[in-house]
């Protein structure tokens, strides 16, 4: 019934519009029941209509079932929707990383290979998507309702959401956070194509890749007069750094993930690593957040590439 | 017997014709049953200011791509709408009228424990009132009445601050009535009214009380977080240094989960009476609907993140809140099934009061039961911040508390006024508002299934037709609410007397001339037995 | 003291007694709000401070340990001299409970005095956020978290001492035209729980904002 008014265009959809269909049926019975109980109350006990009215008192055992029967159900639809729910939150391993920023009011996007669009999204059917995002002002929330998810965007904090696009065509993509008198124009799509379409559809946009971006942006900010290994500054080697643990300066370890270097970038004095001294300046407000997505892949890129990159002191 | 009949004649020395005459007769009362006037005349105006501010969002919405208001218009009226009705209508709806009327008249009390305590409220209350007033004169508000930061506090340029002053000086309103409640009910009880002899309505009151007496002071620090941030161009909640805009929502959600429960235990307590009455039998599980109450206002402290599942909180937090905003349904359907079951061999009358009474409990339900679809998470994240949350919360708010609130007015209007109003046209618009509002807001649970989400007053063309029905809906609404100021208006002057208790009903307050003298009981009542002690079958 | 005249209870009441303890436990729900009010504060510190500890603890090494140890102090002993003050206006006292309700209103005075210093020099030294925030350094963005707290936090808690300095004068005033008397008494004990709780709020601030960055 559901599937025929809104399409079911991720893997996530149809369980979630089957336990949508479970909590319309019991809830529909509860609702049916109690209108139905109450009219035939009315009826039959209205003023002036003989009825036997003799007795009737408060049982306990009466409220108990009624009260734990449905409660007991109702657990069990709990159940099933955190089941769901975990699911939604722990994105499978082959999953490939979209990097969005929301700003008032458009949606941006970046491909790990450096494609950038603004207001559409285009994913390949079948290939578990993570999208990994950041609002540049105040909170939005990326809403498509095809696919039956929804994440808040904050800013100053990565948030992610994963699906997997299951038929092909163009879907709405909402803004779902009021953000402004912008709001309702913080309209877009997402395209789900099939995998050649799309590697035909990437081929055409040929961009030079998100961490050959984010190498050339490592030059532009100079980053690299401080941070290449060849540099006469005494600042971290980041080269392996991605994913490895950071001791820091007031004594205790972080991993360098996301949020991290992120937060390295625009608050470079929150968390300085153990060793050495809090010279560098912040990059906030000089540095948008598409850009520091890329200087993130590079960093990442830098672990792959590096090859003999080191264990951090 | 006919109800409502007439029982007596207009009580000439009561509250209205004692104490002290003229405009300051009334600016300076004590008196509980006049401060109850005082605030009935006020939110019935906030009501009427935020139906125009509806009025203006269905207008617009009639059309998917309406520009006969600009966006920056519908996005102040939709929050103006949130402000006044949550804070300026919702909330003080029954507690202040009903409940400051009704209170010490269940109890068998002369007056509140605090009396100037209570007239200080309402002036609270009317300053928090100038100050909205004042932001809309000055041109509004923009951030919605949840004032997400950082939106309100780095982003809008619209009066954030002097909204946010009337939202904190109403708050105190809200706080010295909870207090004074929770200490009249404690201490002034009359000899014999033991806790378990407490009309429900009562309960319901006192449960109410705790609710914004613990959650309204979380509120009021938050909104002046959100002003001093706003000041000092630097707060806990600014994220561009590093601080955290979800705490704001913790904060926020803190208070306004429980408000809805501010809104809607007093409903359920006006509703208890109500059918009680209506169906002429002891209300079946009295102690069950006392403990419920209680549990839904405990409970409901404990729920706040189901607000934030798709927020970014973790998915612990999320599992368990969850969990327990299932949990707090369970005292709300107690209260449907007892409200059911007291039903079963009574002998039931279908008057205006009941069928207030019988809509609440449908709309109740209908809302009560999608709100467990946003208790399930994995639903929950499809279906937040859409249409179907705005059609969830009005069945309980609009469906829920403003159905019962009329419900109450029509049923104690002879004991407030001493004057009967015209029952076929109170069943007529009570019947056509029950309509009404379901055919404005059922359309917008499937605009909300199919994705069209909150706040947009430009929208995907498909959503058209269903927006047309709301609309349509809303203006038959319109009319159902306008009718009962007409005829209870004119019972002022035409209406019947009403005597002392044209509905016979139990209860101590119907033991008393209507309208009640200044002192509310001829002589002391004594209490002997407990309350709905119905025996006309 | 004569004659005893019958005790006056207002009309809503059935007696004295029903009057005091419907007064009482309107103050203990008054309190209850109170402590919600600086609840959020308190969380929002606790909040920040898990975040931000070094920052905290750099924040709290600028305020002023000696200063705030003294308030403690003053506000402790005037405490002490609001029950002093009730348990003689609960025994028939009169002369004594005057000049111990004007030494608790001097010692609150006093604390304010002291504050208003504190907050000078903290001007002086750019801690002000939104004011005057010249700190630079690593923790200086954070620092300002603890700062805007910290002025929130004492700055709500003042208020609520100039309140009570008032109260207590206005209680001295009344005890020193004889207003109350050993089965009357009930403003003088509302007053003095209002006292302890201004006290008991500051007993929390201390320790988190001058004692925290102290530690180890």
């Amino acid at each position: 019934m559901s599937a025929s008014s809104l399409p079911q265009a991720s893997s996530y959809a149809p369980a979630v519009d089957h336990l949508f269909d479970a909590m319309l049926l019991l809830c529909g019975a509860v609702a049916i029941g109690v209108f139905a109980v109450m009219f035939a109350f009315c009826i039959r006990y209205r003023r002036g209509h003989a009825a036997d009215r003799e007795g009737g008192n408060t049982r306990l055992g009466v409220e108990l079932a009624w009260t734990l029967v449905p409660f007991a159900l109702f657990l069990g639809i709990f159940g099933w929707s955190i089941g769901l729910w975990a699911k939604l939150r722990t994105p499978p391993a082959d999953s490939v990383p979209v990097y969005i920023v929301a700003k008032q009011w458009m949606w941006r996007v970046q491909h790990p290979d450096g494609t950038r669009e603004i207001d559409t999204l285009h994913v390949p059917l079948g290939q578990p998507v993570r999208l990994v995002m950041i609002s540049q002002d105040v909170v939005h929330s990326f809403y498509v309702p095809a696919f039956r998810v929804k994440q808040d965007v904050l800013p100053g904090r990565y948030t992610e959401l994963w699906f997997t696009a299951t038929r092909a065509g163009r879907f709405p993509l909402f803004c779902s956070e009021y953000c402004g008198v912008g709001h309702p124009s913080m309209r877009g799509s997402v395209v789900a194509m099939a995998p050649a379409d799309y590697a035909r559809w990437l081929h055409a946009q040929s961009s030079p890749g998100l961490a050959a971006r984010g190498a050339e942006l490592f030059r532009r900010f100079g980053c690299s007069g401080c941070h290449d290994p060849g540099s006469g500054v005494h600042a971290p080697d980041l080269r392996g750094l991605y994913g490895a643990p950071v001791p820091l300066s007031d004594g205790s370890v972080v991993r360098a993930d996301d949020r991290y270097l992120h937060d390295s970038i625009v608050l470079p004095r929150s968390q300085v690593a153990a060793g050495y001294a809090p010279i560098m300046p912040s990059y906030q407000g000089r540095i948008g957040e598409e850009d520091i997505l890329a200087l993130i892949a590079y960093v990442k890129s830098l672990e792959v590439e590096g090859g003999q990159g080191h264990a951090h002191p | 017997m006919r109800i409502p009949e007439s029982t007596g004649s207009y009580a000439r020395d009561n509250y209205l014709s004692q104490g002290r005459p003229g405009l300051r007769g009334w600016l300076l009362t004590h008196d509980h049953k006049r401060v109850a006037i005082l605030y009935a005349l006020a939110i019935t105006g906030f009501f009427a200011l935020g139906a125009v501010a509806a009025a203006l969002v269905r207008l617009t919405l009639v059309q998917p791509d309406s520009q006969w208001i600009s966006p920056e218009t519908y996005d102040k009226s939709f929050t103006f709408h949130g402000i006044v009705m949550v804070w300026f209508f919702l909330i003080p709806s029954i507690p202040n009228t009903l409940g400051n009327f009704l209170l010490p008249l269940m109890i068998g009390a002369r007056d509140v424990a605090f009396p100037r305590l209570n007239l200080f409220s309402w002036y609270l209350f009317m300053l928090g009132g100038l100050f909205t007033i004042a932001t809309l004169l000055l041109g509004g508000v923009d951030t919605g009445w949840t004032f997400y930061t950082p939106f309100s506090t780095m982003f809008s340029n619209t009066h954030v601050i002097m909204a946010a002053a009337g939202v904190f000086v109403s708050g105190f309103a809200s706080i010295v009535s909870g207090m004074n409640f929770i200490v009249t009910v404690h201490t002034m009880r009359a000899p014999g009214m033991r806790w378990f002899r407490l009309p429900l309505f009562v309960w319901a009151i006192y449960a109410t009380s705790v609710v914004m007496m613990l959650a309204t002071p979380v509120l009021a620090m938050t909104l002046l977080l959100i002003a001093l941030e706003r000041l000092a161009g630097v707060g806990i909640f600014d994220p561009a240094l590093g601080g955290d805009p979800v705490l704001f929502q913790h904060f926020f959600w803190f208070y306004s989960h429980p408000a809805v429960y501010i809104m809607v235990l007093p409903a359920m307590g006006v509703t208890s009476e109500l059918i009680c009455c209506g169906v002429r039998r002891r209300v079946f599980g009295y102690r069950f609907m006392a403990w419920s109450m209680l549990g839904i206002a405990f409970i409901g402290f404990l729920v706040w993140g189901h607000h934030m599942f798709v927020a970014g909180q973790s998915m612990y937090a999320s599992i368990a809140f969850s969990l327990l905003s299932f949990a707090v349904a369970v005292p709300s359907a107690i209260k449907v099934f007892n409200w059911l079951a007291t039903m079963y061999k009574g002998v039931i009358d279908f008057h205006a009061p009941m069928l207030y009474a019988l809509g609440f409990v449908g709309l109740f339900t209908l809302g009560g039961l999608t709100g467990l679809f946003l208790a399930a998470v994995a639903l929950d994240v499809s279906l937040t911040d859409t249409y179907f949350v705005v059609a969830h919360f009005h069945y309980i708010m609009v469906g829920g508390a403003v159905m019962a609130y009329l419900g109450g007015i029509h049923f104690w209007w002879p004991k407030i006024t001493g004057r009967l109003y015209s029952e076929p046209l109170a069943r007529f618009a009570a019947i056509l508002m029950f309509v009404g509002f379901n055919v404005t807001f059922f359309p917008q649970y499937v605009l909300g299934y199919l994705g069209m989400p909150r706040r947009y007053h430009d929208y995907p063309p498909p959503f058209q037709a269903l927006n047309v029905v709301s609309s349509a809906g809303a203006a038959i609404l319109a009319v159902a609410y306008l009718l009962p100021l007409w005829y209870l208006g004119r019972s002022l002057w035409r209406g019947a007397s009403a005597g002392p208790n044209p509905w016979h009903a139990t209860g101590l307050e119907w033991t008393t001339p209507s309208p009640p003298p200044h002192d509310n009981f001829p002589e002391p009542p004594v209490v002997e037995r407990g309350p709905y002690d119905y025996r006309d079958p | 003291m004569s004659t005893p005249q019958p005790l006056a209870h207002a009309p809503q009441f059935d007696d004295p007694t029903q009057q005091r303890t419907a007064a009482v436990l309107g103050m203990w729900a008054f309190l209850v709000t109170e402590v919600l009010f600086f609840g959020v504060l308190f969380a929002g510190y606790a909040v920040c401070r898990w975040r931000f500890p070094d920052a905290f603890a750099a924040g709290s090494r600028h305020t002023d340990l000696p200063m705030g140890a003294i308030e403690t102090g003053v506000l402790l002993a005037s405490s002490c001299a609001a029950a002093l003050a009730l348990r003689d206006v609960q025994l028939g006292g009169r002369r004594a409970a005057t000049r111990l309700l004007v030494l608790t209103a001097a010692l609150g005075a006093t604390f304010l005095v002291m504050h208003g210093f504190e907050y000078t020099d903290e001007y002086r030294e750019g801690l002000v956020p939104g004011l005057r925030y010249t700190q630079d350094g690593p923790l200086a963005g954070k620092m300002e978290f603890f700062f805007y707290l910290y002025f929130a936090i004492t700055g709500l808690h003042s208020v609520h001492v100039l309140v009570g300095v008032v109260l207590m004068l206005v209680m001295a005033l009344r005890n020193a035209r004889g207003r109350f008397r050993a089965t009357y008494f009930t403003p003088v004990e509302l007053a003095a729980l209002y006292w302890h709780l201004v006290d008991i709020v500051w007993i929390f601030v201390f320790p988190l904002v001058y004692l925290v960055g102290r530690a180890g």
